[in-house]
């Protein structure tokens, strides 16, 4: 059989973001894949030159266009780890209702734009909808839908009041009450599970083995989930990571609709022990001489960020590695032996957050 | 087969967008829409230009004149933060799209200098001037 080689990206319907993929096609069956990123590199890394470190969580905030919450946090983290900063309680308890909040949304934009890959727009739309109630939530707590620049150097810079507490756990109880009506749809419905079950399987040896991160990982039946460390306010809620063990694209979309659920909960018991008290303390002086490694969990999975002072308000060096880049070796694991009409499915199961990747 | 009742549902309900540009949603009053200065209030300290991210502020407390480039602007909210006599706001609506790039002037009373406080005027004009450097290289390279 003739090897037809077909290119697949950077533009594409199902890809939100460029990536390119050169697909060798056998009789419509995938024999290899050979990425080829750095479309949308952007050199954020190199920004802390010259902006200084208070500036630079704005610029860690850019570095991903859904979960810019979370990447605040570990560059926030990261800084007052390395300058030995005692964060108030009540600041690392709105940051965790916050990346909560990031993680519903950004899993929800995912399972919207997994159901428009297999072909079920109107599935795509009520996860959509859905979404937009946790926009207004972001847009009305911290002032903007997305970017939401909560994260300062030593706590946060918005709080919630009593009223909007209470508003909160309202939209909450309808959100929850809408994605559960979806849970039938995306895990038993026919059409479903035709496109999905059984497609780009990966054992757990091999998840290991290459490095995956986050929903890929625990889909495959690894209970790794970089909350469990504790980070944060994490130590005092109760909860346990999402696994599923049959490591297909099924599995994935799974971890990730229990994992919406799971942060509902999560900001209900972030809530209800949310302690009185300062938001922030003040920062005086640059960051001291050292190193600084923090790991967190973002919705895609694991992200670290390597931080170096030099005494300056400048850094030495910022290194930042996202949970998408881990993904890309499983995913070039996974496509050979796929029929071609499953790539798109395969290659969004991962959740390519690609500017991520190439900052 | 699954997803039937929710189908059912969406058709007997409204429609859950708006007829946009005809109906708009009432702003939520924490969102940083669009920066907003009060001239008169304002003390050229500078504050707003230092701790900017983008940098799109340039302060110049010789001539009292308040230069922002709104293109540039993320609307984060540390120049509103950081400003001392509480000059900078943050309006709830975003701004109408334009058709043209503009540079936003404001023209205020500069400070009278004091003999007290003379040293760290100078070091805020030196660092004004510096900063009005990047932009005007900017315009050039545009035309």
């Amino acid at each position: 059989m003739a090897t037809t080689v077909i290119p697949f990206g950077p533009q594409h319907p199902v890809l939100p973001e460029p990536v390119h993929l050169t697909l060798k096609v056998e009789d419509e069956i995938v024999k290899e894949a050979v990425p080829a990123l750095g479309y949308v590199h952007r050199g954020l890394e190199k920004l802390a030159d010259i902006r200084d470190f208070h500036q630079m969580i704005t610029v860690c905030e850019r570095v991903c266009g859904i979960c810019s919450m979370i990447h605040g946090t570990c560059y926030s983290q990261s800084i007052e780890e390395l300058m030995g900063i005692e964060v108030p309680p009540r600041s690392e308890m709105l940051r965790v209702i916050w990346s909560e909040l990031h993680r519903m949304h950004s899993h929800l934009l995912w399972l919207g734009l997994f159901a428009d890959a297999f072909g079920f727009e109107s599935l795509f739309m009520q996860f959509w909808k859905v979404r937009e109630r946790i926009m207004d939530i972001n847009e009305a707590t911290a002032g903007s839908r997305v970017i939401v620049s909560v994260n300062i150097i030593g706590g946060v810079r918005a709080d919630l009041s009593p009223d909007q507490i209470r508003w909160i756990l309202s939209e909450l109880e309808i959100v929850e009450k809408e994605v559960k009506a979806m849970q039938d749809t995306i895990m038993n419905d026919y059409s479903v599970k035709a496109r999905t079950v059984d497609v780009g399987y990966m054992s757990k040896e091999d998840a290991y083995v290459l490095g995956a991160a986050g929903p890929t990982l625990r889909g495959s039946g690894v209970a790794s989930d970089m909350r469990m460390i504790g980070y944060g306010a994490y130590s005092e809620l109760d909860f346990e990571p999402v696994i599923e063990t049959t490591g297909d694209c099924w599995a994935r979309s799974t971890v990730r609709f229990r994992e919406v659920i799971q942060s509902i909960d999560l900001v209900r018991q972030a809530i209800s022990k949310l302690p009185e008290g300062d938001i922030a303390v003040k920062v005086k002086g640059n960051p001291p001489e050292g190193e600084v490694y923090m790991r967190v969990e973002q919705p895609r999975g694991e992200c670290v960020y390597y931080i170096k002072g030099n005494g300056t308000k400048h850094l030495d060096r910022l290194r930042i590695r996202t949970p998408t880049f881990a993904n890309i070796p499983p995913l070039l694991h996974m496509l050979p032996g796929c029929e071609l009409a499953d790539v798109p499915v395969i290659v969004l199961a991962i959740d390519p957050c690609i500017s991520c990747t190439e900052r | 087969m699954l997803f039937t009742p929710t189908v059912v549902k969406n058709l007997l309900k409204k429609p859950a967008t708006r007829k946009y540009p005809f109906e708009v949603r009432d702003p939520f009053p924490k969102y940083r829409g669009e920066l907003v200065i009060d001239i008169d209030k304002c003390i050229f300290c500078g504050m707003c230009s230092r701790k900017c991210p983008c940098q799109c502020i340039t302060v110049d407390k010789t001539t009292g004149t308040w230069t922002c480039d709104p293109h540039e602007c993320i609307t984060c909210g540390y120049c509103v933060d950081a400003c001392p006599t509480k000059c900078l706001t943050m309006k709830d609506t975003h701004r109408k799209p334009m058709t043209e790039k503009t540079t936003w002037i404001e023209q205020g009373t500069p400070p009278k200098p004091k003999k007290k406080k003379a040293a760290p005027a100078k070091e805020a004009a030196t660092k004004a001037e510096k900063a009005e450097k990047k932009p005007e290289a900017k315009k050039v390279d545009k035309k």
